[in-house]
């Protein structure tokens, strides 16, 4: 295996990270706009302690992303910032404000009741922002696969909206959406040992499961048309064809772990659907960094660099995974590392 | 507006606002640390009420300088993807190391911060150090690559770009070493008498407890000791850009003739037409003296430099101006309350508690004016010598857009901060040291 491969690798091992962990956290921050009603305060309360020690953590996830992406591949950096500089505009502006809105939330020096004007006015940001930040991310996936940033026109609406401002790249974003909160809704589950919330939530991610497996399946339909790549490394490969299997049973082992309350497996087949499908969407771009024109091994830095970047992330890692180990260990034991019978 | 202004003024903004917080972030965690250790030292409760009080407001300034920091990574490409293309391969490597900075400080800081309750008080005092010390690695890291700006090395130039990176060589930039012990005094100086300047207005205000005590003796102590040092410091930092960037030394001192027995220009507003430097006090052969002990030594002018090349040479000076004034009035502040503290009557005397109140800003002034030095001083440079910033910037049209756009929200985000922690001030002025019950949530 070459460097160029591995680093790319290690890129979309940290992609995983984020959207299994950051990404649920943005998906937490969209169900507090259910959380009102009997039960909503509960809720609110369920969210808050939940994401409360680690948002900053996962959110970290994103910026080795980009720092990984700029040294190693610094010529996708500057096309994927150049293009789509309006929608990575908006991601920052959500980023910005969900985690302003969280803390100026949580951290109001006295407690105040739920109802308050400035509690309710950050909490709405909060979801907004929460709500908007997927999309945005996932619309900038697409369209990195969808080849759609080729040669244009010199004109500012084909060079800076018609990439991401088409059918394809906003579909993936709703996709991202559903996905990111579907995963916050199953996590959520484990987390709390109330019955009642467990069922709220348990209905929310049997629903959110018929919304992510219909968007999956367009998703996949459509990019026959919308990303011609993507399509064939999945629909006409052996691999891809492996690939598209896999995510299917694990989608069907979530929704039967879901039914019969097997809430520890479907966490487990809601992860591995998320491994699946980011991995399926690599291998059907690969050699391709940015469809159709940044591809491996041209766009890579030279070997040196790959080389201290592979290295210094291998050793990062050996501190980054005891450390991240121990704050998980602290904080979601209950979730993550209790014996199942008591959830 | 043109494009490329716009593009500056965002990257200017935004890391105008980034640097605040990230500083609060490098030294806050030091001194809710310090006095936690205080607590378990001497067992008495005012000690652990402070750091749970200063925990307690600093997470949200650490949550918006992460926010904010996320924002500058991705400017990086979004107003200069000419820059990170060429210069992505040379200075990324710092930034990934960065990242594990960042991840190592967020870890440890969500234990800080969420586990009072979860661990023993050692092993909470040893996640608040590791929170620090990757504060500091990461204020380095990313001033080195600055400094790699300032002087670019540990490449070879070949029609155009660079090839045979050494990445070693770039972390050793000849700036490196001398930028970043500078920036990290400064860290500690700026939110040491920040917070010291604080607790000093609430002792005038009549808290007489041992809470505020306690904050203004670690703050002090926090912020004086970098202080001090910071003068020896940016003496050697001056010195660097004297030998690398002599038009940006030219520019600082307002030097338009290269001349033997330079003299120093105190104040004054640089006149580019007219090269002379009006409204100024003129010392004689100062300015050789300083730079190379020597008061006949030659400096170079910008006469050496031609014009297209030159900085804003005003700017360069008031900022520098207002950088070194600010650390002399710091340095006096610390040697009065040393002088004070010493005879045991820094709490009684009001003059220096008003003194101290009135000087807290003080060392965000000398950041912020320090930071348009380096950045507007290496101009019309990205990469000084080598990249315009006219080349680096991105071809999209219409950067005043999200120019005015971060540049309301940053304005928004600082009035709720201030609004916010100015509650949490007041909270704790009402109730000496409130009983924190439950979690800091
Ligand atoms: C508490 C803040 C503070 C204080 C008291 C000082 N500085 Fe400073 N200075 C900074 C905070 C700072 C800074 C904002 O942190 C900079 C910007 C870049 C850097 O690394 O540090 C800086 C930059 C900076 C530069 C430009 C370096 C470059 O262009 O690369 C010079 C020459 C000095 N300083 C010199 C001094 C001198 C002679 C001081 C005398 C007291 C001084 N500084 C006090
Ligand atoms: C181009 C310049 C810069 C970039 C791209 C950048 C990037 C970032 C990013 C991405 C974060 C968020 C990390 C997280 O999520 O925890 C951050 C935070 C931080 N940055 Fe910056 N930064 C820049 C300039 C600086 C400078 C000059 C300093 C020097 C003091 C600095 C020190 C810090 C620190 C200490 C934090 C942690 C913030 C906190 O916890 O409050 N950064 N920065
Ligand atoms: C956080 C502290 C910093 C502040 C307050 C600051 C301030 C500024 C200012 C005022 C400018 C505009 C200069 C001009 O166009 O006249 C600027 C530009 C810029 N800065 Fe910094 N800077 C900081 C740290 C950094 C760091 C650590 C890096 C990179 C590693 C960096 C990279 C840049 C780049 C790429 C530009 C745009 C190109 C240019 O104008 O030369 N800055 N910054």
């Amino acid at each position: 295996m070459t460097l160029d491969i591995l680093l790319a690798g290690m890129l979309l091992g940290a992609l995983v990270f984020y959207v299994l962990t950051g990404g649920a956290d943005f998906g937490a921050g969209v169900w507090t706009l259910l959380a009102r009603g009997k039960r909503g305060h509960l809720h609110q309360a369920l969210i808050d302690r939940a994401i409360g020690p680690i948002w900053e953590s996962n959110h970290v996830w994103l910026i080795l992303i980009v720092t990984i992406l700029f040294a190693g591949f610094p010529r996708a950096f500057a096309v994927i910032t150049t293009a789509l500089h309006i929608p990575l505009t908006a991601l920052l502006v959500a980023i910005v404000l969900r985690g302003s809105a969280f803390v100026f939330r949580t951290h109001d020096v006295r407690p105040r009741s739920d109802h308050d004007a400035s509690q309710v006015f950050w909490r709405r940001i909060f979801a907004g922002s929460s709500l908007v930040a997927p999309l945005m991310l996932g619309t900038t996936i697409g369209t990195i696969a969808s080849g759609r940033l080729s040669e244009r026109l010199p004109s500012f609406f084909e060079l800076f909206v018609a990439p991401w401002l088409a059918f394809f790249p906003l579909l993936v974003g709703c996709f991202t959406l559903a996905l990111f909160v579907s995963l916050a809704a199953i996590y959520l589950i484990l987390e709390t040992a109330d019955p009642l919330l467990q069922e709220d939530l348990r209905r929310r991610a049997l629903v959110l499961w018929i919304i992510v497996s219909s968007l999956g399946g367009i998703v996949l339909i459509e990019s026959r048309t919308g990303a011609p790549v993507i399509y064939d490394g999945l629909a006409h490969t052996g691999g891809g064809r492996a690939i598209l299997g896999l995510t299917a049973i694990a989608g069907l082992v979530t929704l039967a772990a879901l039914l019969l309350r097997r809430f520890r497996t479907a966490r487990a087949a809601a992860a591995a659907q998320v491994i699946l499908i980011i991995f399926g969407w690599a291998v059907s771009q690969y050699p391709y960094l940015v469809v159709p024109n940044v591809r491996l091994p041209e766009a890579a830095a030279p070997d040196q660099v790959l080389r201290l970047l592979v290295w210094s992330l291998l050793i990062g890692g050996l501190v980054l995974f005891p450390s991240l180990f121990y704050l998980y260990r602290v904080f979601k034991a209950h979730a993550l590392f209790a014996p199942p019978a008591d959830r | 507006m043109s494009d490329l202004l716009a593009a500056r003024s965002q990257m200017a903004m935004s890391l105008g606002f980034h640097i605040i917080f990230a500083v609060i972030g490098v030294a806050m965690p030091l001194m809710m640390t310090i006095a936690e250790w205080r607590w378990v030292r001497t067992g008495d409760p005012a000690y652990l009420a402070l750091a749970r009080r200063w925990a307690k407001g600093a997470a949200i300034l650490f949550a918006v300088g992460a926010v904010s920091g996320t924002v500058l990574s991705f400017e990086l490409g979004l107003l200069w993807p000419r820059f990170m293309d060429w210069a992505g391969a040379i200075i990324g490597p710092l930034f990934a190391l960065e990242g594990f900075a960042f991840f190592t400080e967020a870890i440890f800081l969500g234990i800080y911060l969420y586990g009072w309750h979860h661990l023993r008080p050692t092993l909470h005092i040893a996640a608040g150090i590791i929170v620090t010390t990757s504060g500091v690695v990461s204020a380095a890291v990313v001033t080195t690559a600055n400094a790699w700006m300032n002087t670019p090395a540990g490449f070879e130039l070949a029609d155009g770009l660079p090839h045979d990176i050494r990445p070693w060589a770039v972390m050793t930039n000849p700036h490196a070493l001398h930028e970043s012990l500078h920036m990290v005094l400064a860290a500690f100086a700026a939110t040491g008498l920040l917070v010291a300047g604080i607790h000093a207005f609430l002792i005038l205000r009549g808290a007489h407890d041992n809470f505020h005590r306690y904050a203004l003796a670690i703050a002090l102590l926090v912020g004086g000791i970098p202080t001090l040092l910071q003068s020896i410091s940016g003496d050697a930092l001056t010195k660097v850009v004297a030998a690398h960037q002599p038009a940006k030394l030219a520019a600082m001192e307002a030097l338009f003739h290269t001349a033997p027995g330079a003299a120093f220009h105190l104040g004054g507003l640089p006149d580019e037409e007219s090269e002379s430097v009006p409204y100024s006090l003129e010392i004689p052969k100062l300015l050789s003296l300083l730079l190379y002990l020597d008061p006949q030594a030659t400096v170079a002018g910008l006469d050496r430099t031609p014009r297209r090349d030159w900085p804003p040479v005003a700017v360069v000076h008031v900022a520098f101006q207002i950088m070194v004034g600010a650390g002399m009035v710091m340095m006096m502040l610390v040697l009065w309350a040393a002088w004070r503290w010493k005879q045991g009557r820094l709490y009684e005397d009001r003059l220096l508690l008003w003194a101290l109140a009135l000087g807290a800003p003080l060392g965000f002034l000398a950041i912020e004016a320090g930071w348009v030095v380096t950045e507007v001083g290496r101009q019309p440079w990205i990469i000084y010598g080598i990249m315009r910033t006219s080349e680096a910037v991105t071809p999209m049209p219409g950067i005043a857009i999200p120019f005015v756009m971060f540049t309301v929200l940053y304005g928004v985000l600082a009035l709720v901060v201030v609004w916010t922690i100015s509650r949490h001030i007041s909270a704790t002025e009402r109730h000496g040291h409130p009983p924190e019950s439950g979690e800091v949530r």
